[in-house]
């Protein structure tokens, strides 16, 4: 291993050491919301013809835990050397911002890929679920991933304090989630919120990696891959800005 | 060719909010052009006060801080245009006792490795196991270990990866004897057998024991940069040391070294011993158990910090 492939083996062996936490415990979660919405609505929301609401719902949460995970994986493990203190052993070595950036966010890609599919393997003991176009389930899944753990990365840098942190996943990244179709289609919202719900990237992330899935979505994934694909190149030219700059870490 | 070299280098932070006592409003000034050259092969001390700059300039040395203005560079690579270099000749134990609370000992040492780029590193990682004393604790996680062994660990670290420069901030600071025995044995070993080692320290026995050259930095200026041996031989030769119940005449007080009852003032002469007993009984005490002694390094630190120290209160009056 060179030196950015060895940061990567320690932001997933990080994760991988405390696996109840960090994998167990979001699987269990997604799978609650399953059991109790799935439960309460099977008989009450039709989505699609052909599928049923339970099996609507699991790409939704299978992408909703792999995009909070990503995003947690990159920003608390920064947050925790920024404040332990530890980060000085990373920023005395030789790894470029370059290398920084593919450690960080490639952890955070894999963190939520195994979440992702925890998440779906666990749900099929509940529903049977197709999976059409296993090539733009993946390719959703790592760009979904790749840009959370890439705002993840950003919020690390940005974040002083543990509620700053916090305060960025409650007010930015659950609103966005939550309000991006994960427990229904956006063709059921009132006009306004069809165009509010058009301008959230995380929209666009779930309703392509449902294409992968069921054949059918909102919008055309094509388009779903052009945002999410254009939102990712702008987080990341950010956060390779912030990370050449030692913003925040190098005084 | 310089094992590290500062070429004016200075450091300027802006000043916490509500601060206005700061002498250039708006700003603080950490270091003030220092230049220093320290050769390959030196162990090299750095010292001064609190707050007088030594890790500010060990941190752009590392680069963990930038310079404002001013050059730093080791073994020729400059820290910054050139870091990747810099960083892999450089091993840096850092003041604050750090760790990550994920690993074991040995899986810090090998990711601390593999960050530098070096494979199958396990013969050097179980040599510095058994030099620091931690052989037995190779399995430990690193919140287990007590305050000695994690700075162990923390020179391990900073070794991995052989450098053949490498900087001590204040490695001994809080640290029982046996691990200070231990540790210097190690290091001076490194230093003969060739690395170039920058040590900081309030230590100053530790100082005067070990490090060929001393740098003095106050207030982020260099004051003093000598040998050692030079810098003990210009200072007041002797020290009069005695023991006194009650508190010295201000005059005394202000060039004294006190610690608890037994003052420490500078003696240059006969007559100098006299006039300094002859003020302490006028002011009504009795010195007890009366020495005369060779002046140490820290009777030359503290003569340097005060020269240092009067032209400044003398502008502020």
């Amino acid at each position: 291993m060179n030196g950015w492939q060895t940061l990567l083996y320690k932001e997933v062996l990080r994760f991988w050491k405390v696996a109840f936490q960090t994998i167990a415990g979001p699987v269990l979660t997604a799978m609650l919301y399953l059991l109790i919405f799935g439960h309460a609505l099977e008989d009450h929301v039709k989505v699609y013809d052909q599928i049923s609401y339970t099996a609507f719902l699991v790409p939704g949460l299978a992408m909703m835990s792999l995009l909070q995970n990503a995003f947690a994986n990159s920003s608390s493990s920064l947050i925790m050397s920024k404040m332990m203190g530890n980060l000085v052993f990373l920023l005395l070595t030789p790894l470029s911002y370059v290398h920084w950036f593919l450690a960080y966010v490639g952890a955070a890609v894999v963190r939520g890929l195994v979440v992702g599919l925890g998440v779906f393997l666990c749900a099929l003991l509940f529903t049977p679920i197709p999976a059409l176009a296993p090539a733009w389930i993946f390719l959703f899944a790592v760009l979904g991933a790749a840009l959370m753990g890439t705002l993840g990365l950003i919020a690390g840098l940005w974040a002083e304090k543990f509620d700053q942190l916090a305060a960025f996943q409650n007010f930015v990244v659950m609103p966005m989630t939550f309000l991006s179709g994960v427990f229904y289609s956006i063709h059921s919202l009132p006009p306004l919120w069809l165009v509010v719900s058009h301008c959230n990237p995380f929209f666009y992330m779930i309703d392509g990696f449902r294409y992968g899935f069921f054949g059918v979505s909102d919008v055309s994934p094509w388009l779903s891959l052009a945002v999410v694909a254009g939102a990712w190149v702008l987080v990341s030219a950010l956060a390779l800005q912030l990370l050449r700059i030692g913003y925040k870490v190098r005084t | 060719m310089a094992a590290i070299s500062f070429q004016s280098v200075s450091k300027s932070y802006a000043s916490p909010k509500g601060d206005k006592n700061s002498a250039s409003r708006g700003s603080f000034l950490a270091l003030d052009a220092v230049s220093l050259e320290i050769e390959e092969g030196e162990f090299f001390g750095l010292l001064g006060p609190n707050g007088a700059g030594k890790t500010t300039l060990i941190s752009i040395l590392a680069g963990l801080t930038r310079p404002t203005s001013g050059h730093a560079s080791v073994l020729g690579s400059d820290v910054q245009a050139d870091y990747a270099r810099a960083r892999r000749s450089l091993g840096v134990v850092p003041q604050e006792l750090v760790f990550d609370p994920f690993f074991s000992v040995r899986e810090a040492l090998r990711i601390q490795s593999g960050y530098f780029g070096v494979r199958n590193n396990d013969a050097w990682i179980d040599e510095l196991l058994e030099s620091l004393g931690l052989a037995d604790k190779a399995g430990a996680n690193m919140r287990q270990l007590s305050g000695g062994m994690k700075r162990r660990v923390l020179v391990a670290q900073a070794l991995v990866h052989k450098p053949p420069v490498i900087v001590l901030d204040e490695p001994t600071a809080g640290v029982d004897v046996e691990l200070r025995q231990t540790l210097w044995q190690f290091i001076a070993r490194l230093n003969r057998e060739g690395h170039t080692v920058l040590l900081t320290t309030h230590y100053l026995e530790e100082a005067e024991a070990l490090c060929g050259r001393l740098a003095m930095l106050q207030s982020g200026r260099l004051v003093a940069l000598d040998r050692t041996s030079n810098l003990l031989q210009a200072a007041s030769s002797n020290v009069l040391r005695f023991k006194l119940d009650g508190s010295l005449p201000p005059d005394l007080a202000a060039r004294a070294r006190v610690t608890g009852r037994i003052v420490q003032l500078p003696a240059h002469d006969a007559a100098e011993v006299e006039r300094t007993l002859a003020a302490v009984r006028e002011a009504g005490l009795v010195a007890l158990d009366v020495e005369i002694r060779k002046a140490d390094l820290e009777d030359v630190f503290l003569e340097v910090m005060q020269q240092q120290r009067a032209p400044l209160q003398a502008v502020a009056a």
